[in-house]
C-alpha cells in the first residue's frame, strides 16, 4: 500500500469521518454502474462507453460545451432577468442599473452574452466535428436532423436576446436582420410576388416578427419572451430528443 | 500497491480509480472515467468563461434611437455571412430562400449522402466529394463571408483594409449593369426572356451535367442505387451553392447587376 492509500485509509477509518460518511464506495464493476444508471443525471449516460469516444480528439467536446454554454446563458439570464423589464422607457436604463449598481450585474451580463456567443461557435465547430467523423451516417440521421434544428434555435436564441438591451446597436442590428423578413417571396410586403397576396407593410411577416409595421416597444415584448420563455422552452424539448437518441444509438465510433 | 484481488466473477478488480476489470471489448466506465472527463472540461470551460467575462465587457451602446440609423448597419456578426451575399443578391434571395436552403440542405445530408465508408472515424479519401462541398460552404461560403463582413466592410457595406480609416464618402462606381443589357440585347421584354432562359439553362445544364459527371465517376451502377430524387435534390441544392460563387464572379469580374430581371423577380 502506497503512503497516500494509508493516508487515507486514516482518514476514513477516524470516527469523524464515520460520522457523515456511514459506508464507503467500495470500487467494483457493479458500482461503477449503478453510480451511472441509479442517478437521475447521470443516467444520461450509458454505463459503458467505448475507448475512442471521450478522447478529445474524437469528439472535441464540443457537443457538451454547446450544453454546458445554454447552461450557463440560463443561470445568468434569470439572474438578469431579475431586473430587467421588458418596457422601452425602462429597458436601457436597466440595462445601466444593472451594470453599475446591482451585485456581479456587469460580470453576470457579461457572462450572459460571451456564453451566447460562445454557444453559437461551439455549436458549429460541433456539426462540423459530427459532418466530418460522418457520424450523421446510419442509425443517426434522425438526431442530425434534430441538430439542424438545435442550430437554428441556438441562432435565433442568440437573435432575440440580441434586441433586448434596447441600444443603438441592438435596434440597429436586428433590424438589418429583420428587414429580411419584409422581402420574403409571397408574404413579405417588398419580396417577389406580393402583388398576388397583397400583404402591406403593417400585415406581412415583418409585421408579424415585430409585432406592428417597425421596431418599437411592441417589438421588445414579443423578443423578450421569445428569448426568455418560448424558444429556451422549444430548445429543452430538442435536447431531450437529441440526448436520448444519443443514449440509444450509443455514440458513433470506427467498426470494432 | 498490485493486490489484484479476484472477485466472484473472476474479474480481477484493483484499488483506486484506475482501469477496473477490463470487459471484452473496448469498453470503459462512464463512471468514473467519461464523469471525470466531462467533470474536468466543465471546470476549464467555467474557469475560462470567468475570466472573459471579468476581462472584456459587454458593449452597451448609446440608447435606441429609431430615427438616427448608424452607417454601417450591421446584423449580428454571425449573419454577416447572409449580409455579405446581399451584395450580390436581393433580399428576398440573400435573406430568405438562401438561408433556407442552407438549412435545408443540411437537414437531406444524411439522406443524400449514401457513402457507408467514414462513419464514426475521420477519413479524407473514402469520402472526398462529401468533405469538398461541405468545405466550400461551411468554410469558403459560410465562415470566409463572416469574416470579410465583419472586418473589411466599412460605411455603405464599401470594402475598408483594417488599416484604412473608414471613409464616409468613399466614392465607389455603383454602376452595374444587368447580364442581358452587356450580351447587347436591347429591348426590356427582350431582356427578361434571355435572363429566364439563361437561368432555366443554367439548372438544366448543370443537372445534366453533373449526371453524366457522376456516371463517369462512379458508374451507371451507382447511379441507380442512388435514385433520381435523392441525385435530383442533390444536383438542385449544389448548383444553388455554385450560383452564389458564379454571381459573385459575375460581379466581381463584369459589373454583372442581374442576370435575370423581370417586374417581379430579379437574380
Ligand atoms: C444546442 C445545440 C446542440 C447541443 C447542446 C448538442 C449536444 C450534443 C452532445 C453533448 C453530443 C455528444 C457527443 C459530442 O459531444 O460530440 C452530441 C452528439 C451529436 N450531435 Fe449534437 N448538439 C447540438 C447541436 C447539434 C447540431 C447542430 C448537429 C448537426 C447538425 C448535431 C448532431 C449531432 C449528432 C449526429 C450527434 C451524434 C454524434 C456521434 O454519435 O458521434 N448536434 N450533441
Amino acid at each position: 500500500m502506497s503512503k497516500w492509500e494509508e493516508f487515507k485509509q486514516q482518514v476514513i477509518e477516524t470516527q469523524v469521518w464515520r460520522s457523515m460518511f456511514r459506508h464507503g464506495y467500495e470500487d467494483t464493476p457493479r458500482n461503477r454502474i449503478l453510480a451511472v444508471s441509479g442517478n437521475v443525471w447521470l443516467h444520461l449516460h450509458p454505463s459503458k462507453v467505448r475507448k475512442h469516444g471521450i478522447r478529445l480528439k474524437f469528439t472535441w467536446c464540443m457537443g457538451g460545451i454547446t450544453f454546458l454554454m445554454f447552461l450557463i446563458t440560463i443561470v445568468t439570464g434569470v439572474y438578469l432577468m431579475f431586473y430587467y423589464r421588458p418596457v422601452a422607457e425602462y429597458a436601457y436604463a436597466d440595462m445601466k442599473y444593472l451594470e453599475f449598481d446591482m451585485p456581479f450585474g456587469m460580470l453576470m451580463r457579461n457572462m450572459h452574452r460571451w456564453a451566447a456567443h460562445a454557444m453559437v461557435i461551439a455549436v458549429w465547430l460541433h456539426m462540423f466535428r459530427v459532418f466530418m467523423t460522418g457520424s450523421y451516417k446510419p442509425p443517426r440521421e434522425f438526431n442530425w436532423v434534430v441538430g439542424c434544428v438545435l442550430l437554428v434555435l441556438t441562432l435565433l436564441l442568440s437573435f432575440t436576446g440580441y434586441l433586448l438591451p434596447w441600444d443603438q446597436l441592438s435596434i440597429w442590428a436586428v433590424t438589418v436582420g429583420s428587414n429580411m423578413a419584409r422581402a420574403t417571396p409571397l408574404i413579405g410586403h417588398e419580396g417577389p410576388f406580393r402583388e398576388f397576396v397583397g400583404v402591406n407593410d403593417v400585415y406581412d411577416a415583418r409585421a408579424l416578427l415585430f409585432g406592428g409595421g417597425e421596431i418599437g416597444p411592441h417589438t421588445l415584448l414579443r423578443f423578450y419572451i421569445l428569448h426568455c420563455v418560448f424558444i429556451p422552452i422549444v430548445t429543452t424539448i430538442f435536447l431531450v430528443v437529441h440526448f436520448w437518441r444519443i443514449r440509444r444509438d450509443g455514440l458513433s465510433g470506427p467498426p470494432a | 500497491m498490485a493486490e489484484a484481488k479476484v472477485e466472484a466473477t473472476g474479474t480481477p478488480v484493483r484499488r483506486g480509480l484506475t482501469r477496473l476489470a477490463a470487459p471484452s471489448d473496448d469498453k470503459i466506465y462512464t463512471w468514473p472515467h467519461l464523469v471525470r472527463a466531462e467533470f474536468l472540461c466543465t471546470l476549464l470551460v467555467i474557469a475560462f468563461m470567468l475570466v472573459w467575462s471579468l476581462l472584456v465587457d459587454a458593449p452597451l451602446e448609446e440608447p435606441a434611437a429609431p430615427t438616427r440609423t448608424p452607417n454601417p448597419s450591421k446584423a449580428p456578426w454571425y449573419f454577416l455571412g447572409l449580409q455579405e451575399i446581399l451584395v450580390y443578391f436581393d433580399p428576398w434571395h440573400a435573406g430568405v430562400v438562401a438561408p433556407s436552403f442552407i438549412i435545408v440542405g443540411l437537414m437531406v445530408l444524411p439522406f443524400i449522402d449514401i457513402n457507408p465508408k467514414g462513419n464514426g472515424y475521420y477519413t479524407y479519401s473514402e469520402r472526398k466529394y462529401e468533405i469538398q462541398t461541405f468545405f466550400l460552404g461551411f468554410h469558403v461560403l459560410w465562415i470566409s463571408l463572416i469574416i470579410v463582413g465583419t472586418f473589411l466592410r466599412g460605411p455603405g457595406w464599401n470594402w475598408f483594409w483594417p488599416w484604412e480609416p473608414w471613409d464616409t464618402h468613399k466614392v465607389v462606381a455603383m454602376t452595374g449593369i444587368d447580364l442581358p443589357y452587356q450580351l447587347g440585347i436591347r429591348s426590356y421584354w427582350a431582356q427578361a426572356a434571355f435572363g429566364l432562359v439563361a437561368t432555366a439553362a443554367y439548372f438544366a445544364i448543370g443537372t445534366v451535367a453533373m449526371y453524366m459527371w457522376v456516371v463517369k465517376k462512379k458508374g451507371v451502377e451507382f447511379m441507380e442505387r442512388w435514385g433520381m430524387a435523392r441525385f435530383g435534390l442533390t444536383s438542385f441544392l449544389f448548383l444553388n451553392m455554385l450560383a452564389i460563387v458564379i454571381k459573385m464572379a459575375l460581379r466581381l469580374g463584369f459589373n454583372t447587376k442581374y442576370i435575370m430581371a423581370t417586374p417581379w423577380i430579379n437574380i
